[in-house]
Parts: C-alpha cells; structure tokens; sequence
C-alpha cells in the first residue's frame, strides 16, 4: 500500500523510502522514538501532506499524486483519530459526531440521531453527548474523536498515538475500545506511538522506525522475538542500545558500551495479545504462535500467559473451538 | 524566503476568491463571523473616531482662526475625516481588533489540528472558514468606515460650534462647498479593500501558525503588523490615484 515514500522539510530528511503493506481488516502499529516523523507519516498518508517521492496505493488509485478533487474524496475512506480529539470547539459533542454525517450524507435528523447514538454508545459516552469539548478530559476528547471518525464508516482509521496524555487506566480502556472496535468494523488500523505496552499488547503488526527510515514490519510475534539491536532496546525499554537521547548515539558511545560489555538481557516472554470483550473473536486475528511455529522460533518462557495465568497457546483453540459449535 | 511567503499567501487568496462562489454557501457561518467582526470592532471604533473628530477640529480650528477664515472649518472636516482619517482609523481597527481575533481563533483552530481534522473529513477550509470570514471584513470594513465618518464629523461639528464659538451655519456651508460625492466612494472603496487585505492576512496568518500556543501569539503579533503595513500602502496608493484621476 506504501511504496518508497520520502518526506522531508527543507534540506532535513524525515524518512525515506518507506515501504509497506497495512494488511486488510488487522491492527497494525508504527512505534518509534519521539521526533522520527510518526505523525508526519501518518498526515502524510491522508494526504495532508505530501511526500517528495513514492506511492500511496489505495483501490488502486496513488494518493500521493491524484489530484486534489480525488484527494478529497479517498479521504472518505479514512477515520482519522488526531491526538487532542481535534473536536469542532463551537460544537458540543453530539454535533461533533454528527458533522460529517450532515456535511456527507442525505439523511434526515433521524436517522443521524440513530447513527450518532450509535456511536456514542460504542464509545462510551452515553450521557455526555451535550457537553462542549472544552468541559471534558483529555480521554473523553479522544473517544468522541474517534466516534467522530466512525460514523461515516471507513474503511481505514489511523490513530495518531491514542495513549499519549493519558494515565494508564484511561490507556488500558481506550486499547480495549480500540480492539472491541476492530473486532465490530473490521476496517484497517493503522495506530502510531511510543507506548509500548500499546505496542506489544494490542497489534497484529508492528512497524519500528528509527533513523529515518522503517527499521523492520511484520508480524507482532516476529518483532517481539527479534535480536535485532534497535528493534530489541526499543520493544523493551532498555538504556543500552543504538537509540540515544538525541535520536542515534554516535559509534564511540556504542564502542564504549560494548567494551563496557552491557548484555541486553534475555528477552521477556512475549505477552497474551489483548482479546476483544466478551470473549468475541476478531475475524483477521491469527492463532497466537502461529508465526514463532512457522518460522521455528521458540518463544522466551512464560510467553502467553495473561495476568490470570491462562496460556493462550491453549486458550485461543479451546475459544476458538467454542465459537465453532456456536457456545460462545 | 519572503518572497516564497508572499507566494503563499498570494496562492491562498486567489484559491479563496475561487471557493467562494462554490455551493453549499456558507450563509450561516458568514452571517455569525459579520456579527462577530461588528460586536468586536463597533465600540473601540466610535471610541477612537470620536476624539480624533475633536483633535482635528481644534488644531485646524485654532490655525484657520489666526488667518481668520474661521468659516472654512467644515471643509477641513472632508479632507481631513472623510478622504483620509475616516479609512485609516477604520484600516487599524479592521486590522487591530478583527483580524487579530481571526487569526487567533484559526491558529488556535490549527494547533488543535481542527483544520487538519476538517480536510480529513474531505472539507475544504478555505471553503468553510476563510472566505467567509475574509467576505465578513468586506462587508463590514465600509459600515465600520460610515460610524468613523458620522462620529468624527458629529463631534468635529460640536466642538467648532459649542467650544470654539463657530457658527452652525458656516461649518455645513463650507463642508458642502468641498465636499463631493465621489469623496464618499472612494473612501468606502478604500474601507472595502482594506476589509479584504485584514481578513486575508488573518486568514493566512492563522492557518501557518505553527509551535503551540506561543506559534499563534506569534501570528497574531504578525497579523497586526503585516496588515497596517500592507493598509497603510494600499491608503497611500488608492489616495494617489484618486487625486490624479477624479479631482486633477
């Protein structure tokens, strides 16, 4: 879907030659450390702004090079979920949510009321819907943010790192509504962040960036049992490795460190991806292992296994099993 | 650099000028910004135009008595208010108090990432918010100028006749013996266009803030410069021209 994208402010190259494919229907992360261009990337992807070189290919048509008529409607296609919310200040939440249904579609009141309840409910906000953006917190702000970017129903929904400014009660809760919601829509989520907890716990997929360019993407497992040095520090919060305060450190630093002879550590267990609610199966989820069996990688001990010391390597069938002969 | 600005901004106004026409009209939103330009800039207009009425009245009053033509008072009250202090004071104001409060409320609205969030959901905020509000200015640049005239030239008229002894009759028949009605449209005409300039610079100004809250004191600072800058070239040129064209 990207392909060879290069962005860059002036003579300051933010990244180049970015190459991937969002898999239809999963949730997928772009993890980074702050300043390599997480946000940028994903303005650039709905076409806020453009790139210097490369594709973005959606059904078929170059995003990044249509003209602006084209532009604005494959914007259709995408939710967007901006950091603060982004809410209409004038507008209390519910006129919030029903914008883009009154700019977009034909329908009368009605049927906008029962759209924007709708969504309001799957969000949680029951209740709230006549309050201004400025008289809520920052985590209600971004949950009518994304009912906002639901109701036109995309079919991709970028968030632009939905945990940052929150504590992490709120996290935990907007991670849940994140997976419930994917589970329900079954669009592309595309997330970007540098939580990693986030990272680990809810994607199909995760992307690293990192010195301008995409380090590595694929597959959670894949990146969570890697030994490559900046994927390893970053997924696992650690002082040493090639990621300094000012974005790289230098050779002689990383010469010193290894002289100094820092061992990374064994990896940590990889933990139980986050299920949807109510023992729902998500349609594009994979068995969890799936990668690690088929690549032959055998996971650090204690992988899979939640808070309640369920193994989901024998959970996931037994739910899965249920869902088969309609249990659950 | 500057000239890559100039570009920029160049660009938008011309983009604006041709959303402005496109449907769904944007009635509402132009009617709501109208009001709110009047409810800002009414009160400290009629607050400036009515002492500088007064000033203008003495210091000519007090010069022409000396050569004791003291009964051509009111026509110095149509070069002086109507030709020229009437469209500057309206120029500051429009610029000052209007187009400071746009550009804050866009540059707010950008750092939010509201505008970002507008085009996302395929809306184009020139369309939405700019020309409105640059149409807003237009509009009520030439009424603000029409409250600077009746203000300046009522309190020029009270202070010649009730503080310096002038007589009522003398100031009107001297006031009509200079002034003329294309007087009046060229000052309008000046109004009109600075109201355009002030809601333009605004406009540009607010949507490249940029840095947080300190990115929009920044365009809100610039806004005001830019734009009695640019108010007070158009001033000059518009006056030159009329000067040569209609009176020589």
């Amino acid at each position: 879907m990207v392909d060879g994208l290069t962005k860059s402010f002036g003579r300051q190259v933010i990244w180049e030659d970015v190459s991937l494919t969002l898999p239809a229907g999963e949730i997928s992360v772009l993890l980074g450390p702050s300043g390599t261009g997480k946000s940028v990337f994903l303005k650039t992807m709905v076409g806020l702004l453009r790139p210097d070189r490369g594709h973005i290919w959606i059904d078929g048509f170059d995003l990044a090079n249509c003209a602006e008529a084209k532009l604005y409607e494959l914007r259709r296609l995408f939710g967007v979920l901006f950091q603060d919310g982004a809410l209409f200040g004038s507008l209390n939440l519910y006129d919030n949510i029903a914008f883009p249904l009154r700019e977009h579609t034909k329908k009368n009141e009605a049927q906008v009321r029962q759209i924007v309840m709708e969504k309001v409910e799957l969000v949680g906000l029951l209740g709230a819907e006549t309050k201004l953006p400025g008289e809520i917190s920052g985590g209600m702000r971004k949950r009518a943010g994304l009912a906002r970017a639901l109701v036109l129903d995309p079919e991709i929904i970028l968030f632009d790192e939905p945990d940052s400014g929150l504590d992490p009660v709120r996290t935990a809760i907007l991670n849940q509504l994140i997976v419930d919601i994917n589970a329900e829509i079954e669009a592309t989520f595309l997330i970007v962040t540098h939580d990693i907890n986030t990272a680990r716990t809810v994607p199909d997929n995760i992307g690293l960036m990192f010195r301008r360019e995409l380090v590595m993407f694929g597959s959670r497992e894949m990146l969570l049992s890697s030994d490559e040095p900046v994927v390893r520090q970053f997924l696992n919060a650690r002082k040493h490795g090639p990621i300094g305060m000012s974005e790289e450190k230098d050779l002689s630093e990383l010469e010193a460190e290894a002289e100094a002879g820092y061992d990374p550590g064994p990896l940590p267990p990889i933990p139980p991806q986050l299920m949807p609610s109510g023992n729902k199966l998500r349609r594009t989820q994979r068995a969890p292992g799936t990668w690690l069996a088929a690549n032959g990688v055998i996971p650090p001990q204690g992988s899979f296994v939640d808070e309640r010391g369920r193994n989901w390597l024998e959970e996931y069938p037994r739910l899965l099993n249920a869902h088969l002969h309609g249990i659950v | 650099m500057v000239m890559v600005e100039v570009g920029r901004f160049v660009a938008m106004a011309l983009d604006t000028v041709r959303v402005a026409g496109r449907r769904p009209y944007q009635g509402r939103e132009f009617v709501r910004q109208a009001w709110f330009v009047v409810s800002v800039s009414a009160l400290p207009t009629a607050l400036v135009a009515v002492p500088f009425g007064a000033v203008l009245a003495m210091q000519t009053g007090n010069l022409i008595r000396q050569f004791g033509a003291q009964s051509f008072t009111g026509a110095t009250a149509v070069l002086g208010i109507v030709r020229e202090a009437a469209p500057v004071v309206t120029a500051l104001m429009i610029a000052g108090v209007a187009g400071s409060a746009i550009c804050a409320d866009l540059g707010a609205r950008k750092i939010r990432e509201e505008i970002d969030a507008l085009e996302v959901l395929g809306l184009d905020p020139l369309h939405r918010l700019v020309a409105p509000r640059v149409a807003a200015c237009a509009v009520v640049a030439p009424l603000l100028n029409g409250l600077v005239m009746t203000a300046g030239l009522s309190a020029g008229y009270l202070f010649n006749v009730v503080a310096q002894g002038g007589t009522p009759g003398a100031y009107l028949q001297s006031f009509n013996t200079l002034a003329q009605l294309s007087d009046l449209w060229v000052s309008e005409i000046k109004a009109l266009v600075f109201g355009v300039t002030a809601g333009l610079v605004a406009a540009y100004k607010g949507l490249s803030a940029a840095g947080g809250p300190k990115g929009v004191g920044q365009a809100v600072n610039q806004t005001v410069v830019f734009a009695s800058m640019l108010l007070f070239a158009e001033n000059f040129l518009i006056s030159a021209v009329y000067n040569r064209l209609v009176l020589s």
